[in-house]
């Protein structure tokens, strides 16, 4: 049997995020292409950061998922190159972070750059939608996350920070 | 020396960095003065290791000897490792930690810039992905020598006394050897030299929002090129590679 591209996005599509489980890996961006040579199938992924923990977790469970799915040869490859940016996020995604309880990246990943004591403002809470937030920490739960809290209703959440 | 050979060792002087500095930042992990800090430390480690592991990965592909990325970490000797006598300094305290990061991440911020520019596509990508991870954590340390240095008497003390300790190991950051040419040459490396004017303008900026005072001293260690490095390496060596040392190709 020789699958179709369609058919392995699908597949992929519902091996969730190891860490934030509401969105798949391929929601995420990780997954940056799917190719079909044959009966070989090659799927090139890349990490969100040079740390995430959870890459070899999702190349094994991409890897389990396709030989489930009876392919024989498969090949996982890590790339680096266009560099993972949230801005691959769809709105769907995002919507889906926040009704999880982490604030999705603003829109754009413009660059803040080297401008101190300067983080995101205006950050709106997950619960309560109140802008008036704070950053705790650059550094979250998750590399990919900075922590906040909320002013009003006093709840501490996760950010997924803009890269 | 030939394009091969000087691609590998550029290869691993950078792993080696990144390797280096992940292991000392990780010795915070539970001991951080605050919650917050101490994960913002493991976070910063595992890009540097995540990273470290990229590089190696990569050199052994240039090297062909079928070794895997762990050979380059766990099984080479302290004289093989080429980091700079920076990364492998003692924690300290918490000022020591950070103005240790503040001099290694002005040099990364500026050297991955450069970088991005190589010929060579894995060291470009690998370059501006790395550069988005070194921009916030050179903020993360930039913040706190500005809050030590311009803090209370004691903390500002502290953080002077870091700066001192520390100012010499800056200027082997830019020194080039055989190597540098090499890969300079080919269009791969980066002319250090050229990055030592923004760097030590950069870091007097930072040192002086933190009201501290820029070293006079211009006595510069030097020897990691050559892989003569400080007491210390030997320590973390024994505890990163004792278990490949002790159980060989241990896997889990």
């Amino acid at each position: 049997m020789v699958p179709t591209k369609e058919e392995i996005y699908k597949l992929l599509d519902q091996i969730p995020d190891p860490e934030i489980p509401v969105i798949s890996v391929v929601e995420l961006g990780v997954v940056r292409d799917v190719q079909i040579h044959g009966e070989n199938v090659l799927v090139k992924i890349t990490p969100t950061y040079s740390g995430c923990p959870a890459m070899h977790r999702m190349e094994l469970d991409i890897k389990h998922s396709l030989a489930h799915y009876g392919i024989k040869n498969f090949c996982v490859e890590t790339v680096y190159e266009p560099a993972w940016t949230t801005d691959w996020l769809s709105t769907e995604a995002r919507e889906k972070l926040r009704q999880y309880g982490i604030a999705p990246p603003e829109k754009s990943s413009t660059n803040k750059g080297l401008l101190l004591f300067g983080g995101p403002k205006h950050i709106a809470c997950p619960r309560c939608k109140s802008k008036h937030t704070e950053m705790v920490s650059e550094f979250g739960s998750t590399a990919c996350k900075a922590l906040y809290k909320c002013l009003d209703c006093q709840e501490p959440f996760d950010y997924f920070k803009c890269i | 020396m030939n394009t091969k050979e000087a691609l590998l060792k550029y290869i691993l002087r950078y792993a080696d960095n990144n390797f280096i500095l992940g292991q000392r930042l990780s010795e915070w992990c539970g001991h951080g003065p605050i919650l917050e800090e101490d994960i913002a430390l493991a976070n910063i480690g595992l890009d540097k290791l995540g990273l470290a592991s990229a590089l190696y990965k990569y050199a052994a592909e240039v090297d062909g000897k079928g070794h895997d990325e762990d050979h380059y970490a766990f099984m080479r000797h302290e004289r093989e490792f080429m980091n700079q006598l920076m990364v492998e300094q003692p924690n300290g305290d918490y000022a020591v930690t950070m103005v240790r990061e503040l001099f290694n991440d002005v040099f990364d911020y500026y050297f991955l810039q450069e970088l991005q520019k190589s010929k060579d596509s894995i060291l470009a990508a690998l370059a501006t992905k790395s550069l988005k991870e070194v921009t916030y954590q050179l903020r993360h340390c930039s913040e706190w020598v500005i809050r030590f240095g311009d803090g209370t008497e004691e903390s500002h003390a502290r953080a002077q006394a870091a700066v001192q300790e520390l100012w010499r190991f800056t200027g082997e950051y830019f020194e080039m050897n055989e190597v540098d040419e090499t890969m300079l040459k080919e269009g791969i490396g980066v002319n250090l030299a050229s990055l030592k004017d923004k760097y030590y303008k950069h870091v007097a900026e930072v040192l002086s929002q933190a009201t501290l005072t820029v070293p006079l001293n211009e006595f510069m260690q030097t020897g990691s090129r050559k892989g003569v490095h400080t007491e210390h390496l030997g320590y973390i060596l024994a505890e990163a590679q004792y278990m490949q040392r002790t159980y060989p190709g241990a896997k889990w």
